[in-house]
């Protein structure tokens, strides 16, 4: 199969990363001024060299972002249906090694759960698990989107990665999106992170956004786990991802998230830092690269935050998240993947929203458009 | 007076609802517009509770006409279900025709969108398909029993202008039915522009939702296409190239 594998194999990593790093102020201002950018103008843009431009690249991506998507921002919340996983993963709550208390939500556990996110005036709601392929697997996931279908207008689910029949299986329930992210595109640093389990397979997951892409699946998101490695060469391989990922599968939609690294009890200190105006430039990068990607913000960032970068080029957002399986009612004192930032509640996320000028939309999908059977 | 399918409006100027900071903003946008259709995407709607969606709610005009579209489909078949969930909850039989499988740059499928036109128009619908701006295509619908046909000017939310004028002069003068320019004008001059031109009606929601005003940028609007749609009807003086003073090529004949 032909797959983006075989365009990553061409690259090497530290080639990859000397050349964003020798970038320069030229180069820089040659990103700015094209209208259409290429692959080595994102490189200049998530580059040191790029830094002293921040003003001016906000203000380009708050334009890009308005002219395509407006004056809106989507609203979505997690649900944490499972941490049981066979995975050791260096810098996760629900690593296989961690002693915690394993839980999978039955249907009557969902449901309860379903009730308080529905209160809240979710529609969109994003199902997470580990990956535990015994008790966790796509009959499982079946049950669940059958269960979830007629009361959410939008269902994404970012689980383990899955063949590509399963993945067919799946969409027909109402499944839209999938989100996988890479974790890192370091080989030799994602076999440290991950060092038992299914996730030790690094091509597997690579090839997963083809797998989603075969599957017909309308929106795939992809990022890395910013800590775990130099984040400008992470980042230039989710942009070369992307760019693969959208001339073949040019019927998908794409997101992006930039998640930092977020303390847990027992877990891994970032190997590398990124401060709040590297990850300002990484997002007007993704923007100023790619005028039509979707680029989510999750509750891991604080809320003066999350309150200024609405307006810099995100799209979506969560708020109110638990990242505990029955946090939103059935057990809401369990072990949480990663602790949040930012605890406001949607509706206080809302009202943040319409004060800076913008309106949060609760439903931008219906089901029944693709068909779904349930 | 223009006259789509069994209804007539006073207002060329059509405009969608999408992208606006607050349903408020919108609905005053929208009543300064004077637009008597306004699209409205099904996937934005309740359809559950649609009595009670805050969208819906605040297009309730008597002089406003709800043009539900399908944008989120990406075949003929997901557009013809989605039409039929149209007429069911919002009660028209009116249906804006978009199906861009491309959701990057949200390119109109000509093959599906004729195929669904076809089966639409048995169906009883009142099609209006976004198309490209293809002379060709737009017979075609035509012979497929569409209402009317809303070429691009430029690609959707671009802002671009009426990149595409060469083929809706052409449209234009050959279509039996209404040609309405849909995507890319940016700015009350290309709206001026495509009414003198001779097209009957455009639709604007970018340019109105995401501008510095939006409410006085809807009433510009309207000024615009009632100036071009003037313009048109007062028949425009051709462009001279050059003056005509002595005619050095065929002044022999008067020797």
């Amino acid at each position: 199969m032909n797959s983006f594998k075989d365009i990553f194999e061409t690259y090497n990593w530290d080639e990859t990363k000397a050349s964003i790093y020798a970038k320069t102020s030229d180069d820089v201002e040659r990103a700015l001024a094209s209208e259409i950018r290429t692959l080595e103008d994102f490189k200049a843009l998530v580059s040191p060299a790029a830094a002293p431009y921040l003003e001016q690249m906000a203000a380009i991506s708050q334009q890009l972002t308005l002219k395509r998507f407006g004056k809106v921002i989507q609203m979505y919340i997690p649900l944490y249906l499972s941490n049981e996983c066979k995975n050791i993963c260096t810098y996760c709550g629900f690593s296989y090694d961690n002693k915690v208390k394993r839980k999978t939500l039955s249907p009557m556990e969902i449901m309860q759960e379903v009730s308080v996110i529905k209160n809240m005036g979710y529609d969109h709601v994003l199902l997470v698990t580990g990956e535990d392929n015994e008790n966790v697997h796509v009959d499982y996931f079946k049950k669940v989107l059958d269960l979830l279908c007629p009361h959410f207008a939008h269902i994404s689910m970012e689980v383990q990665p899955l063949d590509l029949e399963d993945y067919q299986q799946l969409t027909p329930y109402g499944l839209n999106t999938v989100l996988v992210y890479q974790e890192t595109y370091h080989k030799e640093d994602y076999k440290k992170h991950h060092p038992k389990g299914k996730k030790t397979n690094f091509d597997y997951r690579l090839e997963t956004p083809d797998r989603l892409g075969q599957a017909g699946i309308h929106k795939m998101g992809l990022g890395v786990l910013i800590g775990l490695e130099d984040w400008r060469t992470d980042c230039f391989f989710t942009a070369l991802h992307l760019n693969y990922l959208e001339k073949k599968y040019w019927q998908s939609k794409y997101s992006l998230s930039f998640p930092r690294l977020r303390p847990f009890s027992g877990g891994l200190e970032p190997k590398v830092e990124m401060n709040n105006r590297e990850l300002v430039q990484l997002i007007c990068a993704y923007r100023i690269f790619n005028q039509e990607v979707e680029l989510s913000i999750s509750t891991r960032e604080s809320p003066n935050f999350r309150n200024n970068i609405i307006k810099l080029g995100i799209t979506n957002i969560s708020a109110g998240s638990k990242t505990n399986p029955g946090g939103y009612a059935v057990e809401r004192e369990s072990l949480e993947q990663f602790e949040i930032s930012d605890e406001r509640s949607p509706e206080q996320i809302a009202q943040m929203i319409i004060e800076q000028g913008y309106e949060p939309v609760w439903k931008d999908w219906d089901n029944s458009l693709a068909q779904s059977i349930c | 007076m223009l006259t789509i399918a069994d209804k007539t409006f006073k207002s060329r100027l059509f405009t969608g609802t999408g992208k606006f900071s607050s349903s408020i903003l919108m609905e005053e946008a929208l009543l300064a517009s004077g637009s008597e259709l306004v699209t409205v995407a099904l996937k934005r709607v309740d359809m559950k509770n649609n009595d009670q969606d805050d969208l819906l709610m605040r297009l309730k005009y008597p002089h406003i006409n709800l043009f539900p579209n399908t944008s989120g489909v990406r075949n003929a078949k997901e557009a013809v279900f989605a039409a039929q969930l149209a007429r069911e909850t919002l009660e028209t039989n009116w249906i804006k025709l978009e199906i861009h499988p491309d959701p990057k740059y949200l390119m109109p499928d000509p093959i599906e969108t004729l195929k669904a036109t076809e089966e639409l128009a048995k169906l009883g619908f009142i099609v209006l398909p976004y198309i490209h701006a293809d002379p060709v295509l737009c017979k075609r619908l035509e012979d497929a029993g569409t209402s009317a046909v809303m070429p691009l000017g430029s690609p959707i939310g671009s802002n671009k202008g009426l990149k595409t004028i060469d083929f809706l002069e052409i449209i234009i003068s050959q279509s039996n039915v209404p040609v309405i320019v849909d995507a890319g004008i940016g700015s009350p001059s290309d709206a001026a522009w495509a009414m003198e031109i001779g097209a009957d009606a455009v639709l604007v929601n970018t340019a109105i939702a995401v501008s510095g005003n939006p409410v006085q940028m809807a009433k510009a609007f309207k000024m615009a296409v009632e100036a071009g749609r003037m313009a048109y009807e007062a028949k425009l003086a051709l462009p001279a190239t050059h003056a005509v003073a002595s005619s050095p090529l065929t002044c022999f004949l008067d020797e």
